[in-house]
């Protein structure tokens, strides 16, 4: 009838054009629906700015105290709130001795999200290959339902199975082992922690955590690819290999560098789990097994002592670690979802790939 | 392919193995993380850990943590379920092009933001600025933006796969909108939308990070009142009696992970079911 009228054109193909050419006929209940609903559809963006500008309003002072030291000084720490004395940068009062430099935390976030991102895109990618080539379809279902459970399994119980069981484990079997090979790899070189804490622990519970979002999007691209394009390239006496290298690399790979980059967002902000394996020293890793701390983990363990300080600077120093770390994982987040949006697919998993 | 048909058949066959091994990567620790704390935690499955709480110095159990997480689920689920649900609803059905991509976008952006940042916001503003303390509401809220863009989004997306047939139906029947959605639209797509909160009240369940500094934490059961009152909730117990010596709060530590995995683990196959179902509904609908 109206849509008839309205588009001579030719008829409408979708649900959105429909609902685009009725716009103009909505009754009153319609009316209030539609600007109930479209309140709620904003305030994920709100909540998005909230928190941007709350970190920001709040970081201000510390940043005013810390200078580029923030990037340049890896000594963090809150001062003595028992002194009766203070510490004062371009007038911003702290307690005495104060120095919020990030640069521990900054290269503690960088190395265990890039370790994992490193070891987890080739695990996702070849086991998504595995799954979706050679099994066959009856065990493909079963199987998959082991990446639904890896991403269901909470960040605290990761946390608490590389304190109790993975970190010892390797501690015990696997780093002595891998020491050994410093001699051909000069950088698994060193001595580690008898329970396993550290960098590397932390970046195999990482890599475990961030698969399921990479090989989500893989397997659903993976089962996208032209099934002409790969037929013709077997037909043409190309081994299975040589297909997947031809055809369903080249036609997945931009899906896989963005999920990626969500992989790493989340490799990044993970929090508790690191938290309880990476040993929390207040100094960049020694070597690849050496403790140290992420920006995520440092506001979850230190925000307690930073509630005590009288001046109110030490949380105004967790609110700046929390915008270094906003930015970071915005900036992986922007860039993943931007990249994805070229590709002809739904968009990337959200949440953590359940 | 100039190489010998020898070489190109080896390259393969160690491609494959390559593959192979990861996913057997990917399969091993799934299943040793799962099998392992479930054995861990059996041993402390006894009847006072639903009756005691955290409190308790002979016996400790968990009856706090358990009441409180399932306090603050309900608090997200009418939360986080009302406004994403209706969020969802304008973005499949009233938002134009130009608003709905925007919209879209920023929702999956904040899914990408880490938790801890989120429960460091809700700090700063409601327990210090607006001076709620420590309380339920502080941490319902954070919870509720962190699961928000994926109700939004799954209940988007089971609105647009309700088949085109039933729409165009319903505008032959001159049907208002509102009517369409809930007489027409909404029958078919509920199942994926209850699927997709259910995941989200998952995610939930086995988050800490946002809660350590807006729930705190409460040896006693959960109380009324939205302000200024603690609550305790399971993901707590594990992070922090993991790190205290003794084997009596190892046990409360391992026991509230396989509690919290059992939870995570029953809420995600629930959700799967729904949407298996409603898969095979679908498929009946589309004419």
């Amino acid at each position: 009838m109206i849509l008839v009228r309205r588009r001579a054109g030719g008829l409408p193909t979708g649900p959105a054009r429909v609902a685009r050419a009725r716009t103009h006929e909505l009754t009153g209940g319609d009316r209030v629906l539609q600007w109930v609903s479209g309140v709620a559809a904003t305030i994920p963006l709100a909540g998005l700015l909230f928190i941007t500008i709350i970190l920001v309003v709040w970081a201000i002072p510390a940043i005013i105290y810390s200078g580029f030291g923030v990037f340049t000084s890896d000594k963090f720490f809150i001062g003595n709130f028992y002194s009766l004395n203070f510490t004062s940068v371009n007038g911003v009062v702290a307690p005495f001795g104060a120095n919020y430099g990030a640069l521990t935390f900054i290269i503690g976030t960088l190395t265990s999200s890039l370790i994992a991102l490193v070891l987890a895109v080739p695990i996702s990618v070849g086991g998504v290959l595995m799954l979706s080539e050679w099994i066959p379809r009856r065990l493909e279902g079963p199987l998959s339902t082991f990446l639904e459970l890896l991403a269901g399994i909470p960040s605290v119980v990761f946390g608490f199975w590389g304190l109790t069981v993975f970190g010892p484990f390797l501690g015990a079997h696997v780093f002595p082992a891998l020491s050994h090979l410093g001699v051909i790899l000069p950088f698994f070189k060193g001595s580690w922690a008898y329970n396993g804490q550290g960098l590397l622990t932390a970046s195999l519970v990482l890599t475990l955590m961030i698969i399921p979002i990479i090989a989500s999007t893989t397997r659903q691209l993976v089962k996208r690819v032209p099934v002409l394009a790969s037929e013709g390239a077997l037909a043409l006496g190309m081994t299975r290999y040589e297909v997947v290298r031809v055809v369903t690399i080249p036609y997945v790979r931009t899906g896989i560098i963005a999920s990626a980059l969500l992989g790493w967002g989340r490799a990044l902000g993970e929090t508790i789990a690191v938290l309880l394996i990476i040993g929390m020293a207040n100094n960049p890793p020694v070597n690849i097994y050496g403790t140290t701390s992420t920006l995520a983990s440092t506001i979850a363990d230190d925000l307690d002592s930073a509630l005590s300080d009288g001046t109110g600077m030490a949380l105004r120093a967790m609110a700046m670690l929390g915008l270094i770390l906003l930015i970071m994982s915005l900036v992986t987040n922007l860039t993943g979802r931007l990249v994805v949006r070229r590709i002809s697919t739904e968009s990337l998993p959200v949440g953590r790939g359940v | 392919m100039s190489k010998t048909p020898r070489l190109r058949h080896v390259r393969g066959v160690a491609f494959w193995i390559l593959c192979g091994l990861a996913l057997l990567l990917i399969i091993t620790p799934a299943v040793a993380i799962i099998l392992s704390v479930l054995v861990k935690a059996a041993p402390q499955l006894k009847l006072s850990l639903f009756t005691n709480t955290t409190a308790d110095l002979q016996n400790p159990g968990l009856q706090n943590a358990i009441l409180g997480t399932l306090v603050l689920l309900l608090g997200v689920a009418v939360v986080a379920g009302s406004i994403g649900v209706l969020g969802g609803i304008y973005l499949a059905e009233f938002a134009p092009r130009r608003l709905g991509g925007p919209l879209r976008f920023f929702s999956e952006v904040l899914a990408g933001v880490p938790s801890i940042v989120i429960g460091l916001v809700a700090y700063t503003a409601f327990v210090e600025a607006l001076h709620w303390g420590f309380s339920i509401l502080s941490a319902i809220i954070a919870l509720s933006l962190l699961t928000l863009p994926y109700i939004v989004k799954t209940t988007e997306v089971s609105f647009s796969q309700v088949p085109r047939s039933l729409r165009e139906a319903a505008i032959a029947l001159g049907l208002s909108r509102i009517t369409t959605i809930r007489k027409v639209l909404l029958p078919p797509a509920l199942p994926g939308i209850i699927s997709g909160m259910v995941i989200a009240l998952a995610i939930a369940t086995g988050e800490t990070a946002p809660l350590l500094y807006t729930a705190s934490f409460s040896n006693t059961n959960p109380s009324a009142g939205l302000f200024h009152n603690p609550i305790g909730y399971l993901t707590y117990v594990t992070y922090y009696y993991v790190q205290l010596p003794g084997a009596q709060n190892q046990a409360l530590a391992s026991a509230a992970a396989g509690v919290t995995i059992l939870l995570v683990l029953l809420l995600i196959f629930a959700g799967r079911a729904i949407t298996a179902r409603q898969r095979r509904l679908m498929a009946r609908l589309d004419v």
